[in-house]
C-alpha cells in the first residue's frame, strides 16, 4: 500500500468533531464475557470532547481506536499519542475498538483501514491533536470555573491545576463543563524534548486479556439462536456447484440446514463439530471451470518464458542493455518464490445478525469501509442499517484486509438463506486452500560489473500477478500498466547504478492473490540483495563495504548497515566451526532494516542461530513495541523462507494445514536482537519492515557455507549438500 | 450424557461422545478462552489440562474427559502456578495478536508442573508444538524461566 501523507491540519479538526456537538455514545456490555461494544443506550453520563475519547465522570478514560489490534499493538500506542497531548493518567485508560464511521477512516487512504504498516505514521499527527485539543478545553472549562486565566493552568495526570490558588479539578470533574465549550480551531503540540510517554516502554494495554483467555475473538462471539456454518467451497478456484446430494448431511444430530450458496454449499448446525461432521457427508458435483487446469509446474514455464522479454518498463536509467551486452563480467541469475498463505493462527470467520432492516457484524476484519458497504450491498440495505464490531484479530498480516470483502460477502450471503444469527467460520483447511495468497513470482536479473567491481549495469525483469487488478485498489495504485506492489523494493532500487531497467509482466490466472506482510517487499528483497552479494563476491569484496560504497545517497540505508555490522561482530567475531554470517538490507514502508543472520546447517537442515536487526523507523513512540514488531517480522519472514510454499496441481491446492504448511516451530528460533537508530524524524512503518530483509540474509549466509547460490523458497526445496 | 469436571465445576453435557473437548468447552460452555486453530493436534492452540497433562482438545474426545479434571485458561489463576505463569506472560509482554497464548501458557504450565526447573533444551521440547505466527517464542522462553525462578524463590 502507498505509505501516507500528513493530513492538513484544517481537515483533519473539521473530521474528527463529526460525532461531537452533543452526541453522547453510550456503551453496553450485550455479550458474556465481551469486551464493549458501541451502543445506543448511554450507561453513565459521558463527555466525548472528540470521537476518540470518552472521559467518564469516574475520572475513566476511553480511548476509541481506529484501527484493528492484530498483534502489531495499535491498541497501546495510538492511546499513548493521545494521552501523551491529554496529560491523561495512564493507569486510567482503557480501550475500545471503533466503529464504522466517516471521522474513523485513516488519514490518507479515505477509508478505515490497518494496513500499510501505516498505523502510526499516518496517526501520529492526528491522535495528538485529538488528544491536545481535549485537554485544552479542559483547561479552559477549568479556569473558567475558577475565574484566573488559562495561561496559569496546567494539566497533568489527568487533573487541572492553578498553582498559584492551589486549587485542582480531575478530568472527571471538568468533564460536564468542558463538554459545553467550542473545540480550537488549532493546538499545539509538545515538542519531543516534553514527551513523557512517547518513546518509553509501555506494557501492552492488551495484555492482561490475553493471558486470561478473556480477549475476544471473532470466533468467540456467540449469539442467542445463533448457528454455526460450514461452507463446502470449491477445489478448484472459480469453481461452481453443479449440483448436491444433502440426504446423508442433513441426519447428522444438530444439522439445521443446507444450503446453496453463491460460494457452494452451506451447512448450518448447533455448532462447530456437527457443522463439519456433515458437511463431510455432502456430495457435491462441481463445475470446475478453467482453474482445473492449473499447475504450478506449467505457471513456472509460462513465467519463465515470459522473464525474457522486458514487459512493461518500471524504471529505465541509461542503456542497461547495451552495456550488459558489451560487458566482460555479467551475472545472469534466475530466481522463483511461491505461492504463500498467510496463515493467520485463528482461521477465517465471521457473525452475522441479519433482520430485514439491519445487519450487525462481528469479525476481526483489517478493512471495515470496505466490508460495510460491500455487506450492506449484499443484505440489500441501507448503509446505516449495517453495523460492525471490530474484534481482536487472531493474527491478519494482510488476509483480513481482502479488497473483495470475500470472507464477509459469503457470511451475509448465508445470512440470507439460513435466516437465523450465523457465524461461519472456516476451518483451518478452508482458511489455507481459500487463496488470496502472496503471488508467486518468477524473476530474471543480470548484473554487470566494471574494472572497479561497481555495478555498471542492472536489468531485473518481474513475473507474477498484481495483486490489485481487478480490485477498486487498481485505480490509485497502478499506473502505466504497472501496479506499484509489484515492484515495490526493485524499481526504487537504492544502490548508485548508472544504467538500471526494471520490467513488469502481469499475467492473470484463477489463484486469488492479495498483500501478505510486505507485499512486493517479500520477494524484491530476496532478488536484489542475494544478487547484490553475487556481485560484491564476483569483485571480490566484503559484501558489507561493497554495499556501503553503493549508498552514498542512502544515509539511512548506510547507517542500519553499519550498525548491524557493528552489533554482529561482522568481519570480527569468531564464529562456531560451520557457522557463517549472511547480510541484507532493504528499505520498506519508509522504514529501512539490515539484518545479518548467523546460520549453520546441521544433518542437512538450514539452522538460524541469530538474527541481529538493525532498524530505522524514525522516531519511535513505544521502544518495545517497535522490538515486538521486528521480532514477529523476522519470525514470519523465515518461517516463508525455510519451509513456506503453496503448490497446485490440477487446480487444487496440495497444501491443507500445519502439518505441510508448516511456520517456524519454538526449537527452530534463533535468538533476535534490534537495535534502533536514534531519530528525530516523523515515525515511519514498523509493522512489516522486518520481513523482506530474512531471507536474503539467510540465502547469502548459505552461500558462503556451501558456495551454491540459493535462488529459489522455500529453503527446504534446496539441495544443501 | 457426560459428566465433566471444569475447572472445579461439575457439568453435564448433552452430546455425541466422540466430539471432541475442544468444542463442548466453546460451543457448549462458552468457555472461549480454549481456541481452535488446526484440528488435527499440529498447533495447539486447543491446549487444556486434563487430569493435571497437557492434551490437545481438539482431538481429544469428550467421551475421555467424562469423569476427569478439566482445567482451561479461565481456571488456571486458581493455582500459584498458574499465577505465576499468567504474571510471567503479563511481566515480559508476550503475546502479540495473543491468539495462542492460551495454549502456550497452558502447554507452559504443564512442563512447570512436571519440571520446575526445565532446561533450555527441555523447554524447547515441551513448548515445540505450539504454534506462534507472531514470532513471541523467545519471549515465551523468557517468561518460563522466570516464572520457574519466581517459584523456586517462593519455596524457599
Amino acid at each position: 500500500m502507498k505509505t501516507p501523507q500528513a493530513p492538513g491540519r484544517r481537515k483533519f479538526l473539521k473530521d474528527s468533531v463529526a460525532l461531537a456537538g452533543g452526541l453522547v455514545i453510550g456503551f453496553t456490555l450485550p455479550l458474556k464475557g465481551g469486551r464493549a461494544w458501541a451502543a445506543d443506550t448511554p450507561v453513565a453520563p459521558v463527555y466525548p470532547p472528540n470521537a476518540f475519547i470518552r472521559i467518564g465522570l469516574d475520572d475513566s478514560i476511553t480511548i476509541i481506536v481506529n484501527k484493528s489490534e492484530m498483534g502489531q499493538g495499535v491498541y497501546t500506542s495510538l492511546p499513548m499519542l493521545i494521552a501523551e497531548e491529554l496529560e491523561a493518567d495512564w493507569s486510567r485508560i482503557r480501550v475500545e475498538s471503533a466503529p464504522v464511521a466517516v471521522v474513523y477512516n485513516h488519514t490518507s487512504f479515505g477509508m478505515q483501514l490497518t494496513g500499510g504498516s501505516s498505523s502510526i505514521p499516518s496517526s501520529w499527527e492526528q491522535m495528538r491533536r485529538v488528544g491536545a485539543s481535549a485537554r485544552v478545553l479542559l483547561v479552559r472549562a477549568a479556569a473558567s470555573l475558577w475565574s484566573v486565566p488559562e495561561s496559569e493552568c496546567h494539566a497533568e495526570n489527568s487533573r487541572v491545576l492553578h498553582a498559584n490558588s492551589g486549587q485542582s479539578l480531575s478530568y472527571g470533574a471538568l468533564a460536564t463543563a468542558a463538554a459545553k465549550l467550542e473545540l480550537p480551531q488549532d493546538v499545539d503540540l509538545k515538542s519531543a524534548a516534553d514527551f513523557k510517554l512517547i518513546g518509553k516502554s509501555v506494557k501492552r494495554l492488551d495484555t492482561p486479556e490475553k493471558v486470561t483467555g478473556r480477549a475476544q475473538y471473532g470466533l468467540d462471539v456467540y449469539l442467542p439462536g445463533m448457528l454455526t456454518v460450514l461452507v463446502a467451497r470449491s477445489p478448484v478456484f472459480g469453481g461452481k456447484v453443479r449440483s448436491f446430494d444433502a440426504t446423508e448431511a442433513r441426519k447428522v444430530p444438530g444439522v439445521q440446514g443446507v444450503y446453496q450458496v453463491p460460494t457452494g454449499v452451506a451447512v448450518a448446525a448447533s455448532g462447530f463439530w456437527p457443522a463439519k461432521t456433515a458437511r463431510e457427508l455432502l456430495e457435491i458435483v462441481w463445475d470446475e471451470g478453467v482453474g482445473a487446469t492449473l499447475s504450478t509446474k506449467g505457471m513456472r514455464e509460462q513465467y519463465r518464458a515470459l522473464a525474457k522479454t522486458p514487459g512493461l518498463s518500471a524504471r529505465r536509467e541509461g542503456d542497461a542493455g547495451g552495456i550488459l551486452e558489451a560487458a566482460q563480467q555479467v551475472i545472469r541469475a534466475d530466481y522463483e518464490v511461491p505461492y504463500l498463505a498467510h496463515a493467520a493462527m485463528e482461521p477465517l470467520n465471521v457473525v452475522v445478525d441479519l433482520k430485514p432492516d439491519q445487519c450487525t457484524i462481528w469479525t476481526g476484519t483489517q478493512s471495515q469501509t470496505m466490508d460495510h458497504a460491500m455487506a450492506a450491498k449484499t443484505a440489500g440495505l441501507l448503509p446505516e442499517q449495517v453495523k460492525i464490531h471490530t474484534t481482536f484479530l487472531g493474527g491478519g498480516f494482510g488476509r483480513r484486509a481482502n479488497p473483495r470483502s470475500d470472507f464477509v460477502i459469503e457470511a451475509v450471503q448465508v445470512a440470507l438463506v439460513v435466516k437465523k444469527p450465523v457465524k461461519v467460520v472456516w476451518t483451518r483447511e478452508d482458511d489455507m486452500r481459500g487463496g488470496y495468497y502472496r503471488p508467486m513470482w518468477v524473476d530474471s536479473v543480470a548484473g554487470a560489473i566494471g574494472q572497479d567491481g561497481k555495478p555498471v549495469a542492472w536489468r531485473h525483469t518481474i513475473v507474477g500477478q498484481s495483486i490489485v487488478a481487478d480490485t477498486p485498489f487498481e485505480s490509485f495504485m497502478t499506473h502505466d500498466g504497472i501496479d506499484a506492489t509489484s515492484v515495490e523494493g526493485a524499481a526504487n532500487l537504492p544502490y548508485s547504478i548508472p544504467n538500471i531497467e526494471v520490467g513488469l509482466h502481469s499475467p492473470k490466472n484463477v489463484v486469488p492473490v492479495q498483500w501478505w506482510r510486505s507485499v512486493g517487499h517479500s520477494h524484491t528483497a530476496f532478488v536484489v540483495e542475494t544478487m547484490m552479494d553475487e556481485l560484491a563476491h564476483q569483485a571480490g569484496q566484503d559484501e558489507v563495504q561493497y554495499r556501503l560504497a553503493l549508498l552514498e545517497k542512502s544515509p539511512r540505508h548506510a547507517g542500519v548497515l553499519k550498525l548491524a555490522a557493528d552489533k554482529s561482530g561482522w568481519g570480527k567475531a569468531k564464529l562456531p566451526a560451520g557457522h557463517a554470517l549472511g547480510v541484507a538490507v532493504h528499505q520498506s514502508f519508509d522504514s529501512v532494516v539490515a539484518e545479518i543472520a548467523e546460520v549453520s546447517i546441521e544433518g542437512g537442515k538450514v539452522r538460524v542461530h541469530r538474527v541481529v536487526c538493525a532498524v530505522d523507523c524514525g522516531m519511535v513512540v513505544n521502544p518495545d513495541g517497535v522490538r515486538q514488531q521486528v521480532e514477529s517480522a523476522v519470525v514470519f519472514g523465515l518461517s516463508a523462507a525455510l519451509h513456506g510454499e503453496i503448490s497446485l496441481d490440477k487446480g487444487r491446492v496440495l497444501q491443507s494445514n500445519f502439518h505441510d504448511y508448516t511456520p517456524l516451530r519454538f526449537s527452530e528460533m534463533p535468538k533476535v536482537e534490534v537495535h534502533i537508530v536514534e531519530s528525530h524524524d516523523r515515525p515511519t512503518g514498523i509493522g512489516e519492515p522486518g520481513t523482506p530483509p530474512i531471507a536474503p540474509a539467510v540465502a547469502n549466509a548459505l552461500f558462503k557455507l556451501t558456495g551454491k547460490r540459493l535462488r529459489q523458497l522455500p529453503i527446504d526445496r534446496a539441495t544443501l549438500a | 450424557m457426560i459428566t465433566l469436571n471444569v475447572n472445579g465445576k461439575s457439568m453435564k453435557v448433552d452430546t455425541d461422545p466422540g466430539t471432541p473437548l475442544l468444542w463442548v468447552l466453546r460451543d457448549h460452555l462458552q468457555l472461549t478462552g480454549t481456541k481452535y486453530g488446526c484440528g488435527i493436534a499440529q498447533c495447539g492452540a486447543c491446549t487444556v489440562h486434563l487430569d493435571g497433562r497437557a492434551v490437545r482438545s481438539c482431538v481429544t474426545p469428550v467421551s475421555m474427559a467424562n469423569g476427569r479434571q478439566v482445567t482451561t485458561i479461565e481456571g488456571l489463576a486458581e493455582t500459584v502456578l498458574g499465577k505465576t505463569v499468567q504474571s510471567a506472560w503479563q511481566d515480559i509482554d508476550v503475546p502479540q495478536c495473543g491468539y495462542c497464548q492460551s495454549g502456550q501458557i497452558m502447554a507452559a504450565t504443564a512442563l512447570l508442573q512436571e519440571n520446575p526447573a526445565p532446561s533450555a533444551a527441555e523447554i524447547s521440547t515441551a513448548m515445540d508444538g505450539i504454534l506462534c505466527r507472531c514470532g513471541t517464542y523467545n519471549r515465551i522462553r523468557s517468561a518460563i524461566d522466570a516464572a520457574a525462578a519466581e517459584l523456586k524463590g517462593a519455596a524457599k
